[in-house]
This record gives structure tokens, C-alpha cells and sequence, in this order.
């Protein structure tokens, strides 16, 4: 790790400014993530912009929208009173993520800025186009276990890791970001971008442009929901496979519903041909199983991670059934 | 043991608070912080290192490579190159042996600006093609010539092959590393000539010896502290490259040095469980008889040392069986060498055996207990000698008992809670009892306290406790009165912690040198006016006090005697050693894993409902600490079982998963029930308290037993190691 500053910014406006001067400059939240790759020389900036004394840890439920600031931490979304009633499959996700230390430490704005986990962009001196443009990809070809089977390309076939993202996406969103040239909003889901022949690119994040808050708009999907993470082990790892299930029923008839996959592609994946598939249509186990089959078409594997189609399907029939029963 | 069976850990408060100091936290005045540049291929010589960066970086004091270094001279004077026990000779010459090897050593002022000057240092190299998969490069075994390599037969050859029912099958485990929490830490330094370590070890004279070795010193010249360890596992059975580096170190800038490894280093220097393919044949008759077994195991070494353990010996002697052969190989490899990781080669060679013995058992339609019931050794048929004592059919029912085994079907897949599919299974560990010479001394201090020394060292299994333990009951003494001096050089000479020797070498020397030390307390006593007349056996000591029997109001306080007699203290130095009566007996400590498992088939989730280990290990010293140790010995095996598994991407010849978010080892919430049995009967013939040992087979016959269970949860028999949920999707349709 190399020497660097810290500058502590006092508003999200100096915080921009601060960092708009800078050439080798980065915001800093929770850490969580961006420690690690500091100490691994994966990046290495002159300075950090400390945005930790920010006023951007509310939680405010506002009329048609709840709004959560980007440094609110993942435990304290995760455990409010009102998320768990309104946004029940945020608090799910959430909680899914990670241990309970590191949910104390990590913001919101931190936790959809987490770098892909591919152990190839980790270590230094393998190849990683993501890292390292233009160096190759390691994954394909190598140890993909963990990889996409959506949407990547031939220079990146990396995983987004969140959890958090996945219901976000599912719950339609909004992201509340400020920079140089003011302030904007991005739709969540496309906030994250596809690896394309820029795999460096996680995010639509323009230069300098820092996150503020999360809006979800309010919704009916506050009991038939479901997170259903699958991985290696009980806590604490990464999805092999994740699924966000909503489903709004009157008389067991699927009046809307929600789909997201994690674990399946460089950006939280919204399954939306199985969400039409689904709207109008009687509860069942075989129209669940539909869907995943539904889902599932498409994806392409990279044979170490060849079993996430018929994984992938019925993850997300089993998070439907969950939701339905519930 | 009955006063003393359960006391609390008596350097419990000490850990926990932060008070205990670990190798790398002696304060040491003028220390220096080094660490270690790996090199990035796995095979070739270094053509060029570019260090100049580093060493105009601020703050360091020292860059060493093979071009600068003072090569010890010890380094000519080794013996056989491939014998085990002689590593890696750090910055020997420009050659690279495995991925991340050592290629420069960085010294600076403070901890920071070394880190930083350690990502500068550059190299080039002259690569050479690499052989790390022992899958691909198994033909290329060879057959080492020693106790350990020789093949084995008893009966006729490969007798397997005729029997009514024959069973074949082949199974894999994968590389897995040690990894204990504390990560590998030295500080070293010299006064002159002479070597001190603080070092993780878990052997203080192991340690000295081979520090000597490579420096040409004098054993005795070499100091080693290492009080207490944070987990071991094995790892720190051996000298490391990484030591050695240290002491060059200080050696060059005459200050001390103070090194840890990283985590990710853990992965790549300092050893590991083989990746072994196993070959098992078992013959029986339709009635269920064992009438031959053979045992193949092909493990992975180094390029450079010869490493080998006991995979095939339990099939041995496990089982009655008549013909029985077994056969090991190794294949050198271009990586670091293995080392004795928990459990060691009986860990591995019991995931075989134990899921063969599984399969045959289904083969002739027996219940796996039924089946392991009717080959069961009367006598160890490898020595040919009668067991000294064995409880493992205690171990058997008090498992099916716990763990519900009525409850099984033999069926895989019938029976069902909810959605999920239930499966039972079990597995059968054993490890031999070992006794070494040990030296303690036992010392009564004018205040009436027992302080026992010894070099041994505790890795973790309250090595402090026991002696505590046994101390304070042959001297009559409470636990509080008792000081346990150890894991230091200087003391009476102890074993290295491991291979589950520590109670049985050092314990026996506590009960040997304190029962001298009470005769010679009494002896004493009878010279004292107070008891005039009256014989030595007719005194009684308890509690400080020496008392004559028949009469209470005759008594002294040893402190008083020890004032009377102007004595500050009173102590006895004795080493203890094996009876010669042991060597007529086989003498293994026994254990049995159970497992109930819930599948989820769609998704592949395997949830460990309940886990039960049971273990004859004979006399427990304290319930607490062994029960502690076979738990933490279980959860090993459950990692090996469900996830452990170091991942090596072959076209580069190194990890991909070294670090601890993606090797996995289990977390609490992996297992929902967990709790352990010892049928603790004393041992008549192993030492003077009859334990047996705990340590290794708390953890052999688990993985087996999971992959038992799992099969009769869905009927998928997973032979290769780690059992991951893609193993058990794949093949069941949705």
C-alpha cells in the first residue's frame, strides 16, 4: 500500500469539489471494500475524500417514496422498524450480505460501488481486463465457478457481488446522485452497466459524481416476498445464485410481481420476460417452474459454472414458492 | 482425576484479555519490520530483480535476495537435498521452485513504509513449464524407499479381487491449508553468534535444531520462545523459509526483525493437506465377511522434500481382514512442501476406506454398522498384538443412540422432513497413541505453590490445563496453587506438540516428576521432630499440609518444613519415558463420527442437522478442554467434508482462492446441532493416567461420514471431496 491523504469533507458539495481538483482521488464510506483493495495495490489513490461526516445517513419515509441516505449503514437499513414493514425484501437482502460486522460498517452508496469479487482482479499479477485493460481475461478459460451467465463478454465475465442491489433493482429504484454538473437520477437498474469491451466500467457513475441517496417508491410487495440466497456456506459468502421475489396476490391470482438474480451477470438482473409470464396467471408450482425455465434461457456458462442454469431455475422457483406460501 | 476433571482453562483469562503474548508481540526494543516478495510463476530462475526502487524507498534498511545474501553455512553442509525435513534453502540461488517462493526479503523502519517498498521490488524470469496437477501428473509416482513408502501385504495380494462380492472404486481429496488465525510470525535477532527466535512453533526443540542446522551453531546456542500459538494445525511443524529469512535478516543489520506472513502468503509457504487419489478394492463374502481389502493412495510433494504420512496404514488394522494390501506413492510437484495438517493422512485415508467400507455395505445390503460390526478386530492384525484397550463399539451405540439411528432407512432418499431429504451416516476414526520422552521439573516454591516446567509448547488444546490438572492431583494440591512454566527453550526438554502426544508424554512426566516430588516432601517430613517415629507411609500430604494418618494433631505445613529446614524451595527433575511392558500392545485412541443431513436437491443446500462425535481416547483429563478439542476437531472435518478445497488454476500454477473469503471453512451457522461422547475407560497399558490421545481423531472418520450421509440423503455418492452443492444438482433432474 502506498502512502495517501485523507481529506474529510463536511457536505456533499465540498466533497464533490474536493475531489474534482484531484487526479488519483477517491470518496470514502464504510471502506469495507475499497480497504482491501488498497492493501492488494488492486488500486491505489493519492486520496481518499472522507465523506463520512456527511449528513447522508437518514432514513426518511416521505409521501409515495422512502428515501435512504447513502451513508445510512447496511445494519441500520436492514434492522429499521418501518424497512422491515414497507421495504420487508430490502431488510432480507440486506441482511443476507456479508457478517453483521461488516453490515455495521458498510453504507449504502458503498455497498452498490463493491468491485466484482473475480479472484483474477484481486491478484496483481494475473491477467484482468478489468484491472488492467486489455490484459486478458483469466476467468474464461480459468476458475469461473462463481461467474456470469448473463449479459458478459468476451473481456469480462465478472459477477456483481451485492445483495443489497438485487432487491433494489427488483423494487424499481431510483438513485440520487450529485457532481460537478449538479444533481441527477438514475434508474437502478441502470445504474450498474454490463462488462461490453469495458469491463473497468462497473457503473454509469460519471467522473466525480457522488451517490447521496436511494428512493423506492412504495408498493404493494410487502408480504408474498422472498430473498433466497444460495451459497457455499451459511454466512458469509458470496451468492453462487440469489433471487428477489415479489409477488402482489389477490385470490391467488399474481396481480404484479417482481423478479431480480444476483450472482448471474455483471449488474443485478431483472427478470422481467418471466415477470410478464407470471402477471395474471394462478399461483401454481408449475408456473413457477416456468418462470425459472423461463428465466434461465439465454444464459451461457463457462463450464465451471455450468450448473447455475438448472441452479439458477430452481432458485428461482423456490423463492416464488417461498413468497406465494407466505 | 475427579477434583481437577473440569477446570477452567488456566491461561483462558489470559488469552481473552489480550495479557497472553503471542510470538510477534514481545516487546523487543529497536525492532525492524521485514516481509517476504514472492515470486509470480510457479517454475523457472529469476533472470533479472530489479530492487533498486526498494531500496531508495523511505524507511529501508534492507533488501536481501539471492544475489546479496550471506549464505549460511549450513546451507553446504546439508545432508540428502530430498529428505524430508530439509526446506527450501531461502535465497539459495536464482532457481524458483513453486509460486509466491520467497525471491526477496524487505527490511524498513516501520511496518507501513516496508509494505510499501515491498510492492516496488520487480523481477523477470526465465519460466519453465510447471507441473502443479496431481491429477494430470499421477503417472509420474514414484516409490520412496522407507518404513512409511514400503507396500504392505498381509495375506495374499490384492486377495480383494476374489472375493464373492467385489467393490472398486477410486476417490480424491484436495489441497487444504492450515490456516489457524494467528498468522506465521517470528521476531528474530542474535546477540553474537547466538540465535533467539520468538516464532511460531510447535516445537521449541525442533525449532533450535534446525535454526542450528542452518546456521552451524550450537543447539544449545539457539533460544526459542514460543509461550503461546493461536492455532497451529500442523503448520508449525516445520522450520519455514520464512524463520530463516528473519534471522538473515537480523543477522545482516544486527537489530531484531520482526516478520509475519500475510494471509494470502499462509496459502502458498507454509505447507498443507495433499491433494491424494485413492484407490480402494474391498472383497467380502455375500454374508457380509471381509475377506480382502487394498488400499492406493497417490499424494502430491514438493519438488525439493519427500513428504509422506499414514493415508493407507488404518486400513491395516481397522477391520478383520485377512488379505489386505496397501500401496503409496507420491508425485513431486512444483509447489511448497505439505505438511501434517490435522487428522493427517488417517484424516485422508479415512474418507476411502470409510465411504468404501459405506458403499460395500449397500453392495451386500447391511446396515454400515451391522457390516463394520461383523469385521470387527479382535487384535491388531498389522503388529499382530492384542489392543491395549478399545471401546469403539461403545463409541457405535452411543452415537446410533444420540444421533437417532432408528430413525435411518438403509434406502436412500425414503425418508423426508418437509421438503427436505434426511440422510444418516457415519464414519470410523483412529490415531495412534504415541508416547516421547519428556523432561519436567516440578518445584514447591517456599510459598507453598507448584510450578511445573517444560518446553512443550500449546497449540491450542490446554496443554497448560492438563499439567495443571495432573500436577494438582498427585500433589493433593488446588489448581490455583499450580504454575505451569512452558514453551521456552531452557526448560526441562519437552516433545513437539503433535501427532496427539502432548498428554500422554508430558502428562505422564508431570504424574512421574510429582509423585517423586511428594516422596521427596515426605521424606523430608519423617526427619521433622514432629513426626518421630512415625514411617514415611504413614504420612499423608494434602493441601500443603504433611499430617500423620492415624493421628491429626501431628501435622506440618510444608511451607513451615521448608522454613525449618532453611530450604527456598524443593524440586525434582525427572524425564519420563514408555514402559517397556507398552511395547507388547497395540495402543489407538478410537472415534466415530455420525451425521444427519437434510438436502435440499433443487438447490444442493446440505444443512448438518446434528453432528455426534464419540470417542474412546481412554482416561478424559478434563472434560471441557477434550470436549472442546473434539468439537473444534469435528468442525475440521465438516470443512474437509463440505468445503475446503484450495483451487489451483494450472495454467499459472497458483491459487485462485487464497484468502479467506473464498476458501471457505464452516461458520457456526453451517452446523444447527452439534455435541460429543467419550467413553472415557482408563487405558491400562498406555501411561500412568490411561489416556490415549484426542487431538488428530477428533477429526478422522468426519468427512466420510457427511459423504456417508449425503448418499443416503439422495443417493448420489460424491467420491471427490469437497462435497459443494453443484455435486449434488448436477445429476438430479429438476
Amino acid at each position: 500500500m502506498k502512502n495517501f491523504q485523507i481529506i474529510r469533507a463536511l457536505s456533499s458539495r465540498t466533497a464533490v469539489t474536493n475531489i474534482s481538483k484531484e487526479k488519483e482521488a477517491m470518496f470514502i464510506a464504510g471502506g469495507t471494500n475499497l480497504v482491501d483493495l488498497m492493501k492488494k495495490n488492486v488500486v491505489a489513490p493519492d486520496k481518499l475524500i472522507d465523506i463520512n461526516g456527511l449528513d447522508l445517513k437518514k432514513i426518511e419515509f416521505l409521501k409515495g417514496k422512502v428515501s435512504i441516505g447513502a451513508l445510512a449503514k447496511n445494519s441500520q437499513v436492514a434492522e429499521d422498524a418501518t424497512i422491515k414493514e414497507k421495504h420487508p425484501l430490502l431488510s432480507l437482502a440486506l441482511a443476507a450480505g456479508a457478517s453483521q460486522q461488516i453490515r455495521h460498517m458498510a453504507t449504502v452508496g458503498g455497498n452498490m460501488l463493491q468491485k466484482t469479487r473475480c479472484s483474477y482482479y484481486y491478484n496483481t499479477d494475473m491477467p484482468c481486463n478489468k484491472r488492467t485493460p486489455k490484459s486478458g481475461c483469466g476467468a474464461i478459460g480459468g476458475s469461473n465457478r462463481m461467474h456470469a451467465v448473463f449479459g458478459a463478454s468476451d473481456s469480462c465475465i465478472a459477477v456483481h457481488p451485492s445483495d443489497m442491489c438485487i432487491a433494489l433493482a427488483a423494487l424499481d429504484a431510483q438513485v440520487l446522485v450529485e457532481g460537478p454538473k449538479g444533481k441527477r437520477q438514475i434508474k437502478f437498474t441502470d445504474f450498474h452497466r454490463l462488462p461490453g469491451n469495458t469491463p473497468e466500467k462497473d457503473n454509469n457513475l460519471e467522473a466525480k459524481e457522488l451517490i447521496t441517496a436511494i428512493e423506492i417508491p412504495d408498493h404493494n410487495f410487502t408480504k408474498n416476498i422472498h430473498y433466497l440466497k444460495v451459497r457455499d456456506r451459511t454466512s458469509y459468502a458470496f451468492a453462487l445464485v440469489s433471487v428477489a421475489a415479489a409477488l402482489d396476490l389477490k385470490n391467488n391470482v399474481i396481480k404484479d410481481v417482481r423478479l431480480a438474480m444476483g450472482g448471474v451477470a455483471h449488474k443485478p438482473w431483472r427478470l422481467t420476460e418471466a415477470e410478464e409470464f407470471l402477471k395474471g396467471k394462478t399461483v401454481s408450482e408449475e408456473i413457477f417452474r416456468q418462470a425459472g425455465d423461463l428465466a434461465m434461457k439465454g444464459a451461457r456458462t463457462y463450464g465451471g459454472n455450468d450448473f447455475k442454469i438448472t441452479l439458477g431455475a430452481n432458485t428461482i422457483t423456490e423463492a416464488l414458492i417461498i413468497a406465494a406460501s407466505k | 482425576m475427579s477434583k481437577t476433571s473440569n477446570i477452567n482453562r488456566v491461561d483462558g483469562f489470559a488469552k481473552v484479555t489480550g495479557a497472553a503474548t503471542y510470538s510477534a508481540e514481545y516487546k523487543t526494543p529497536g525492532v525492524v519490520y521485514g516481509c517476504l516478495v514472492g515470486s509470480t510463476i510457479a517454475k523457472g530462475r529469476i533472470k533479472s530483480i530489479d530492487t533498486k526502487k526498494a531500496e531508495w524507498a523511505p524507511g529501508v534498511l534492507a533488501v536481501i535476495t539471492h544475489l546479496n545474501v550471506d549464505k549460511p553455512s549450513g546451507y553446504q553442509k546439508a545432508k540428502d537435498k530430498r529428505n524430508f525435513g530439509q526446506p527450501l534453502q531461502i535465497f539459495k540461488d536464482d532457481s524458483v521452485l513453486y509460486y509466491d517462493q520467497p525471491i526477496a526479503l524487505v527490511i524498513a523502519d516501520t511496518f507501513e513504509r516496508m509494505q510499501y517498498a515491498a510492492s516496488l521490488i520487480k523481477a523477470d524470469y526465465f519460466k519453465e513449464e510447471h507441473s502443479t496437477d496431481l491429477q494430470k501428473a499421477a503417472d509420474k509416482e514414484k516409490k520412496i524407499d522407507t518404513e512409511k513408502g514400503n507396500d504392505y501385504h498381509r495375506g495374499e495380494h490384492d486377495g480383494y479381487k476374489n472375493a464373492e462380492v467385489v467393490f472398486e472404486a477410486e476417490y480424491t481429496i484436495p489441497t487444504e491449508v492450515h490456516n489457524p488465525m494467528e498468522l506465521a510470525n517470528i521476531i528474530a535477532k542474535w546477540d553474537g553468534n547466538k540465535p533467539t527466535l520468538y516464532t511460531k512453533s510447535q516445537g521449541v526443540e525442533g525449532t533450535r535444531r534446525s535454526v542450528a542446522g542452518v546456521f552451524d551453531v550450537p543447539v544449545e546456542d539457539v533460544s526459542v520462545f514460543s509461550e503461546y500459538l493461536g492455532g497451529a494445525f500442523g503448520m508449525g511443524l516445520h522450520t519455514w523459509p520464512y524463520e530463516i529469512a528473519a534471522l538473515m535478516g537480523a543477522k545482516k543489520l544486527n537489530r531484531p526483525v520482526k516478520l509475519v506472513l500475510h494471509r494470502e502468503q499462509m496459502f502458498t509457504n507454509v505447507g498443507f493437506r495433499p491433494f491424494t487419489i485413492q484407490k480402494m478394492g474391498l472383497g467380502a463374502t455375500k454374508a457380509g465377511k471381509l475377506t480382502g481389502l487394498t488400499h492406493e493412495a497417490v499424494a502430491m510433494t514438493s519438488s525439493y522434500e519427500d513428504f509422506m504420512e499414514g493415508t493407507v496404514n488404518m486400513s491395516r488394522f481397522i477391520y478383520d481382514c485377512a488379505n489386505v494390501s496397501t500401496r503409496y506413492r507420491i508425485v513431486p510437484l512444483d509447489t511448497c512442501t505439505p505438511i501434517w495438517m490435522r487428522g493427517p493422512g488417517e484424516a485422508t485415508g479415512s474418507f476411502a476406506l470409510e465411504c468404501a467400507m459405506d458403499e460395500m455395505a449397500y453392495k451386500l445390503n447391511l446396515d454400515p454398522i451391522e457390516f463394520r460390526k461383523l469385521n470387527y478386530a479382535e487384535k491388531d492384525q498389522e503388529q499382530n498384538k492384542p489392543w491395549s484397550s478399545k471401546y469403539l463399539l461403545e463409541c457405535y451405540e452411543g452415537g446410533m443412540e444420540r444421533i437417532g439411528w432408528k430413525n435411518r432407512k438403509n434406502e436412500p432418499g425414503s425418508v423426508k422432513e418437509g421438503n427436505w431429504l434426511v440422510g444418516y451416516g457415519m464414519g470410523t476414526g483412529t490415531f495412534g497413541c504415541y508416547r516421547s520422552p519428556t523432561s519436567v521439573k516440578a518445584k514447591f516454591l517456599q510459598d507453598g505453590n507448584l510450578v511445573l516446567q517444560c518446553s512443550v509448547n500449546d497449540m491450542g488444546p490446554g496443554t497448560a490445563t492438563m499439567m495443571t490438572a495432573i500436577g494438582a492431583e498427585i500433589t493433593r494440591l488446588p489448581a490455583e496453587n499450580v504454575i505451569v512454566e512452558m514453551g521456552k527453550s531452557g526448560l526441562p526438554k519437552g516433545p513437539t506438540q503433535g501427532g496427539s502426544a502432548t498428554t500422554s508424554s508430558v502428562g505422564s512426566a508431570v504424574h512421574d516428576a510429582c509423585n517423586l516430588l511428594v516422596s521427596k516432601v515426605l521424606e523430608l517430613a519423617t526427619q521433622n521432630p514432629v513426626f518421630k517415629g512415625i514411617a514415611i507411609t504413614d504420612l499423608t500430604f494434602a493441601n500443603g499440609l504433611i499430617a500423620a494418618k492415624n493421628n491429626n494433631s501431628k501435622s506440618i505445613a510444608l511451607t513451615s518444613l521448608l522454613t525449618a529446614n532453611k530450604l527456598d524451595g524443593l524440586e525434582v527433575e525427572n524425564l519420563s519415558k514408555a514402559a517397556e511392558e507398552a511395547k507388547k500392545y497395540s495402543i489407538y485412541s478410537f472415534s466415530v463420527h455420525f451425521v444427519k443431513v437434510l438436502v435440499n436437491p433443487n438447490l444442493g443446500k446440505i444443512r448438518l442437522a446434528h453432528v455426534v462425535s464419540c470417542a474412546d481416547i481412554g482416561t478424559v483429563i478434563n472434560q471441557k478442554t477434550s470436549a472442546g478439542q473434539m468439537f473444534g476437531g469435528a468442525v475440521g472435518g465438516i470443512g474437509m467434508g463440505l468445503m475446503e478445497a484450495l483451487e489451483i488454476d494450472h495454467r499459472f500454477g497458483r491459487p485462485i482462492n487464497n484468502n479467506f473469503a473464498d476458501y471457505h471453512v464452516p461458520v457456526h451457522a453451517d452446523i444447527e446441532k452439534q455435541e460429543v461422547f467419550f467413553v472415557n475407560k482408563k487405558d491400562p497399558i498406555s501411561n500412568p493416567m490411561g489416556t490415549k490421545g484426542l487431538g488428530e481423531t477428533a477429526l478422522v472418520g468426519m468427512a466420510p461420514a457427511i459423504a456417508n450421509a449425503v448418499f443416503n440423503a439422495t443417493g448420489k455418492r460424491i467420491r471427490d471431496l469437497p462435497i459443494t452443492l453443484d455435486k449434488i444438482i448436477e445429476t438430479i433432474k429438476v
